[in-house]
């Protein structure tokens, strides 16, 4: 059974029909790359995974949950879904370890000292071990990254949605981000990131999405779809970021 | 006829004072009270109150304050309710500077990205945890200058309820000016008295504000 599995979704703005019955499976341990031209519904997708957008017909299921608009089950999904935003979205009053225990604390209710010595172990995995203590605004942007990555991963996400997460910071930080991201492919993560990488996206991910118009256009193994793309659109889309 | 000294006139605006300082306090800490409740009301999204919200914060920011009292004070008591004029003065002046008040922290509250709402979205976090640990720490520092700037004007909008017979600072004024025919010394004194009142929240606010920024 797939881990998220994203059947027919339909999701319209007003008027604006945005996703056109989006069809895909994701096992676990499973790498996905989402691309495709702007507007194409690559953010939208990702944020109907973690009900922090509706969506009118069809259905989303991580594990047996299904997504549904409704407070206290989007709060249970949370637990098993993280995310990444391009914006880091990091709490500027708190430090780096205070915003990896915050989520822990709160919502699984771990007593203060085990929330700290997770939020230090994340922090050290992310290469942060001595940032422990530091607010946002004296980090480079590689890092809040890294420590917004850290603090998705406190929750135990069974998957972690990133959105064009390396988008926003100088070429020189993107490396750093990828790094991690390459670290949780190997302990089995699942990922799905929309992504312009596409260096990374044919090297670290197992699968390529194209996303065109609000459908899944085309879809296959990483190398092939960018050694081979079939549809004269990925062909140009290709041509173009390439 | 009763002759005032100096001092008696200085004396009787010192005592008026105490109430226009306690009715300033009970308007700012009642007002404050329903600000909050409609601040987090609003930000909570139940969309159905929005119109509510709105209409309220147009008709207590958009009528007169003076027309407010009125209408508490003399409105009240053709409808039977039979209401002295610090009630009515507490009344209108609460409900006044709750809209105010509203308004200013609300705009505080959207002022934050929505990338916190979102990040505590996906963290699992309730709406109150959000507000709690993430919106209102942030907001708070953004919404004190204007908050005691507006202190300011509740203070002045105090003297308003002179006119339905409360006496505080001016009314005690308009009285000993009656009193003592020396219009420039009685109110030159009520105009200093106000000041003496209003200037430190000035320069609270202005202060809290550069601080704002210097932090930022
Ligand atoms: N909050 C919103 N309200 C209304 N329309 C929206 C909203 N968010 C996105 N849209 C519309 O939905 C469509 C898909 O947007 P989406 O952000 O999913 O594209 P994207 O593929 O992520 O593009 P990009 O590469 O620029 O991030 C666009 O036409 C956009 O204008
Ligand atoms: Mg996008």
């Amino acid at each position: 059974m797939p881990l998220v599995s994203i059947d027919k979704v339909h999701k319209y703005y007003g008027e604006n029909h945005v996703l056109k019955g989006v069809d895909l499976k994701v096992e676990a341990g499973e790498v996905i790359s989402i691309i495709g031209r702007s507007g194409s519904g690559k953010s939208t997708l990702l944020r109907c995974i973690n009900g922090l957008e509706s969506f009118q017909e069809g259905a989303i299921y991580v594990g047996n949950q299904a997504v549904e608009d409704d407070e206290l089950k989007l709060r249970l999904l949370s637990r098993s879904v993280g995310m990444v935003f391009q914006s880091f979205n990091l709490f500027p009053h708190k430090t780096a370890a205070e915003n990896v225990m915050l989520a822990p604390q709160l919502v699984l209710k771990k007593d203060a000292e085990e929330c700290k010595a997770l939020a230090k172990k994340l922090l050290e995995k992310v290469g942060l071990g001595d940032k422990l203590d530091a607010y946002p605004a004296n980090l480079s942007g590689g890092q809040q990254q890294r420590v917004a990555i850290a603090r998705s991963l406190a929750m135990s996400p069974k998957v972690l949605l990133c959105d064009e997460i390396t988008s926003a910071l100088d070429p020189e930080l993107v490396g750093e981000v990828l790094h991690v991201l390459e670290q949780l492919k190997e302990e089995g993560m699942t990922l799905i990131l929309v992504t312009h990488e596409m260096n990374f996206a044919r090297d670290v991910g197992d699968r390529v999405v194209f996303m065109h118009q609000g459908k899944v256009w085309e879809t296959g193994a990483s190398d092939e779809v960018f050694a081979n793309p079939q549809t004269p659109e990925l062909q140009s889309f290709l041509s173009v970021v390439r | 006829m009763m002759q005032f000294t100096d001092w008696d006139i200085l004396r009787n605006l010192l005592l008026a004072a105490r109430w226009t300082i306690l009715l300033s306090l009970f308007a700012f800490i009642g007002g404050g009270l329903v600000g909050l409740i409609l601040t987090f009301l609003r930000s909570a999204k139940y969309a159905s109150l929005n119109v509510f919200f709105k209409v309220y914060v147009e008709i207590f920011q958009g009528v007169p304050l003076l027309m407010q009292l009125f209408l508490t004070f003399f409105g009240l008591s053709l409808l039977g309710i039979d209401v002295d004029a610090w009630t009515a003065a507490i009344l209108s002046l609460t409900l006044f500077s709750s809209a105010y008040l509203h308004e200013i922290w609300r705009s505080c509250i959207e002022a934050l990205p929505k990338g916190q709402w979102e990040a505590c979205r996906t963290l699992g976090l309730t709406y109150a945890q959000t507000m709690r640990h993430v919106i209102i720490p942030q907001a708070i520092k953004m919404a004190i200058a204007p908050t005691v700037g507006f202190s300011v004007q509740i203070v002045k909008g105090t003297a308003l309820a002179s006119i339905i017979g409360f006496v505080e600072l001016t009314k005690a004024g308009t009285m000993l000016n009656n009193a003592t025919f020396e219009p420039f010394k009685v109110f030159g004194l009520v105009a200093l008295l106000y000041f003496i009142i209003c200037f430190p929240l000035s320069v609270l606010a202005r202060y809290l504000e550069n601080k704002n920024h210097a932090t930022r």
